[in-house]
């Protein structure tokens, strides 16, 4: 399989700490990748550098042959603002950007496409509810259902089951798994290693830098997971400038 | 009856024309002013109000009270303050409320001093608190083109908006649309103040934007329905308003805002959605 998405020599970071630092690596086209690694370990900044959110402080990230649209991303929970008054449909419709962009109206077969995407992840019924209104595994099934109208060749999901109960999460794994057999590229962002173990073939264990990539089996051994454990978390404060970026 | 409620409109121009230009207003500033509560900007919306004064008190001190002056020094003075708190928040480590808190104060002083320079304690009342019984043509035209621009513009950019507040980082991921909206927001901000300013003056222009969209929220749980009752809490505040003013002899940009105050009361009170009594009530739970 033809490579998708190539990092080379990727930094990553905030006010000029690294967050991802020095990674090299290729996700092939067809992938189902979880991105494993503990807290503050760039697993999000990655995936925000991967859908252009985050520009690179040095190297760069290779979009081979993907369009800025082909590209679906869930963001956390925490960063929706989910006090605001909008409603299900509203919000699910926004996947459907790439055909609609900022002005055109939605015809009849793209709202089909809206009521369909909403019926998949189990919320019909729910079209008119503001999502204020939702627990946090129907607010999930929410992005999903948005997902789905991306129709996008790489979908990349932070953190996606991140304190959602067992019947949600395994719902919304039968998403992934269908996007897998579609030939979509998934990367995910875990903290369920049992999870990781028994779904996920390909694992990118991340702590700032990488540990290891490759085979689940591989890659997850007590000896990385312990390496990626002792990485610190804060940023050094008085850190110099990195020499390897010099050179 | 009738000479309570409408005669003061049919024998008055001057009613007549303060009812059309504030009317007029609440079209723009309300559904400008929900959005920015939505986004927890109300503060915002205050110091930019203050921010025109120093830039009309400027364009009155070079041409004296001419509209086009005050207006165009008025709406750089806006822009400048809201460029200026930006880089103040990113450059340094004070947060935006706070850098607001100071340049809404120094704007204040500024344009008092300037105004004071070469006016009269007259033109002083009419920068702070407005004119809303002395709405020219010239006034009238501009405060009708604000709102027009208003509405027109915030269609245009309503959907990355109202993602930008939802779930600004889907929308970076699918759009580079978002701050373009976000600024182009700003700028109708700064022109429905200072469409305020000439009727209810720096200290109340804001009045016409907030007050309203809060009512809002107070009835409404859908962005739209949120709209339509904050513009309607700006119509009925104008009109209720400017005949508690004809009526009683208070100043009218005060009684204005004051009744859309009385109404923000209420909703506080008694609004299907979060008043406090409404709360109260004993009502059964559902069963689903």
């Amino acid at each position: 399989m033809p490579a998708q998405l190539a990092f080379r020599d990727l930094t990553l970071g905030y006010e000029r700490h690294p967050a991802v630092h020095h990674l090299d690596g290729a996700v092939e086209k067809g992938a189902l990748i979880a991105v494993v690694g503990p807290n503050g370990a760039g697993k999000s900044t990655l995936f925000k550098g991967i859908v252009g959110v985050v520009k690179p402080l040095s190297g760069r990230v290779e979009r081979l042959g993907l369009r800025r649209r082909d590209i679906a991303y869930l963001p956390q929970l925490a960063e929706i603002d989910r006090t605001f008054p909008i409603t299900v449909y509203d919000l699910v419709a926004m996947g459907l950007w790439r055909q609609i962009g900022l002005f055109s109206g939605i015809g009849r077969a793209a709202r089909e496409r809206v009521f369909a995407a909403i019926a998949a992840v189990g919320l019909s019924g729910f079209e008119t509810r503001p999502i204020g209104a939702l627990s946090g595994g129907q607010m999930q099934r929410v992005l999903f259902a948005r997902l789905l109208l991306q129709d996008a060749a790489l979908i990349v999901l932070d953190e996606p089951f991140n304190a959602i109960d067992a019947k949600t999460t395994a719902d919304l794994f039968e998403l992934v798994r269908r996007w897998h057999h579609e030939g979509r590229t998934v990367l995910a962002a875990l903290h369920d290693l049992e999870m990781v173990r028994t779904r996920f073939p390909e694992v990118l264990l991340l702590a700032r830098e990488k540990v290891a990539w490759g085979d689940t089996a591989e890659v997850l051994t007590e000896q990385n997971l312990q390496k990626a454990r002792r990485m610190c978390e804060a940023f050094d404060e008085s850190a110099g400038p990195c020499r390897v970026a010099a050179e | 009856m009738y000479d309570l409620l409408i005669a003061p409109f049919l024998e008055f121009e001057f009613m007549r024309r303060a009812l059309a230009g504030t009317v007029a207003l609440a079209f723009g500033a309300a559904p400008v002013g929900v959005i920015l509560m939505l986004r927890r900007m109300s503060l915002v919306g205050d110091t930019m109000a203050h921010a025109i004064l120093p830039g009309a008190a400027i364009g009155f001190l070079v041409a004296g009270l001419d509209l086009f002056a005050m207006t165009a020094g008025g709406i750089a003075a806006g822009l400048l303050v809201a460029l200026l708190t930006g880089v103040v928040t990113r450059l340094t480590h004070i947060k935006e409320d706070a850098a607001l808190a100071a340049f809404f104060l120094m704007s204040l002083a500024l344009g008092v001093v300037i105004v004071s320079m070469r006016g009269t304690n007259v033109d002083l009342l009419d920068f702070l608190f407005g004119s809303v019984l002395a709405l020219d043509d010239e006034t009238l035209l501009l405060i009708a083109s604000i709102a027009t621009v208003s509405l027109v513009v915030l269609a245009v950019i309503w959907r990355p908006l109202v993602l930008e507040c939802v779930d600004p980082v889907f929308l970076r991921s699918v759009s580079r649309a978002g701050a373009l909206a976000h600024i182009a927001f700003l700028g109708l901000l700064v022109l429905n103040l200072v469409g305020g300013f000439q009727a209810l003056g720096t200290l109340l222009a804001v009045g016409m934007v907030i007050v309203p969209a809060v009512v809002g929220r107070f009835w409404a749980k859908d962005l739209t329905g949120m709209i339509v009752v904050a513009i309607a809490t700006g119509i009925l505040s104008a009109y209720s308003g400017l005949l508690l003013s004809y009526h009683t002899g208070v100043p009218s940009g005060p009684a204005i805002i004051l009744v859309a105050g009385g109404l923000y009361v209420l909703s506080v009170l008694f609004g299907r959605v979060g008043g406090i009594v409404t709360g109260l009530l004993p009502r059964r739970h559902l069963e689903a």
